[in-house]
């Protein structure tokens, strides 16, 4: 029998830290396919966060940069501006992208930045216990909102990806899940073509990824897998939110010699 | 037309026992090994009842890339 399918090549023969049934380490294994199957390791540069993805580095086999917490769109700023060539990404939970680097992000995507956000949605602060993050959902549980989470109090989940949307400079936003087969190809599919969008040099890209987080959801693995297509989807529904790839292209000048008139 | 034969094998240290890849099998393929491993999670591994076919749902759910698959 032949061997279809082992672990990736750029993954790091280590343990995950993270608890059995995160969608963290699955992110961190497309990460790895596309840069054996896009050619691209040598030309990636990873901007980790706080929280529980702080360690990416020790599983991706690439180049990385550690950010403080929500900064990741500034540093990958000054990295893709001073190596043009690289590609760079940042990896970010919900805690880092949708409440204290939220201005970052805006800006960066709104300046055009050619880089790419990696945003693992889990609806809460993982690493630090479980507390709300913008991003908990409407009547949810959390060690901060032991009675669910109120509009009139806390506001309500907020939309990252859309108001990214909304700047000029977004190229490409999509939202996907890895809660499922189906899930987790789409997945794979949105990072590609994000990083295929800042290779192209058009702009902004980001993939929101709708993550499992047992144990802060207090669930059996299975069981958090399934919440996101139960209640999640519901508030955070998946697809393209923008793709102005082929406007972008349109922009750019031709190369000479390829025109056939 | 004779049918697809598949086999995996599970990293029995890497393998958390989330218990995912035992939900998705549609051949019921997988199934608790039994016995703890070091870390002392109750791994998944293979349960050949011979209708594996080698489709890789398996590999592509698992949190820990703790599955090799074969075909052929
Ligand atoms: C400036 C600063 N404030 C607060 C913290 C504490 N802190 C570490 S991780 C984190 C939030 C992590 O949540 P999220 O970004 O959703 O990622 P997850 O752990 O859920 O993957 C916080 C508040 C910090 N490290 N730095
Ligand atoms: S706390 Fe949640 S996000 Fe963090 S490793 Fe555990 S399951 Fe994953
Ligand atoms: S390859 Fe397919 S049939 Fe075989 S164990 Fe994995 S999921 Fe089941
Ligand atoms: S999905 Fe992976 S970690 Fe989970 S039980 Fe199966 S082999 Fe083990």
């Amino acid at each position: 029998m032949k061997k279809v399918y082992a672990r990736p090549k750029y993954l790091k023969k280590v343990h995950f830290h993270y608890c059995p049934g995160c969608g963290h380490s699955i992110v961190h294994r497309l990460v790895c396919e596309l840069a054996e199957e896009m050619k691209i390791q040598d030309k990636l540069i990873g901007i980790p966060p706080p929280g529980c993805s702080v360690f990416t580095y020790n599983y991706i086999d690439t180049d990385f940069v550690e950010s403080a917490h929500g900064r990741g769109a500034a540093v990958a700023t000054g990295i893709k501006r001073a190596c043009p060539e690289a590609l760079v990404f940042t990896y970010q939970g919900d805690g880092d992208i949708a409440a204290i680097g939220t201005g970052e992000t805006i800006h960066a995507a709104n300046r055009g930045e050619k880089i790419t956000a990696i945003f693992i949605n889990n609806a809460v602060y993982g690493m630090t216990g479980g507390q709300m993050a913008p991003t908990t959902l409407i009547d949810m549980k959390t060690t901060t909102s032991p009675f669910g989470r109120e509009k009139d109090i806390e506001g309500f989940p907020i939309k990252l990806s859309e108001m990214v949307a909304l700047t000029k400079g977004a190229v490409y936003i999509e939202r996907t899940t890895v809660n499922s087969p189906a899930g987790i190809k789409k997945t794979k599919k949105a990072i590609k073509k994000a990083f295929q969008v800042q290779m192209d040099n058009l702009g902004y890209s980001l993939v929101e990824i709708l993550s499992p987080c047992p144990t802060n959801w207090k669930m059996r693995e299975i069981d958090s897998w399934k919440w996101i297509d139960e209640v999640m989807v519901n508030e955070y529904p998946p697809g393209v939110i923008k793709d102005t790839t082929n406007e972008q292209k349109k922009k750019k000048p031709k190369k000479k010699g390829k025109k056939k008139k | 037309m004779t049918k697809k034969k598949g086999r995996i094998e599970i990293d029995q240290e890497y393998c958390k026992g989330c218990g995912i890849c035992i939900h998705f099998c549609p051949k019921d393929s997988i199934s608790p090994a039994g016995k703890l491993n070091a870390s002392g999670y109750m791994p998944a591994a293979f349960n050949d009842n011979g209708k594996c076919t080698g489709c890789a749902i398996c590999a592509l759910v698992c949190a820990e890339a703790s599955i090799e698959v074969y075909r052929g």
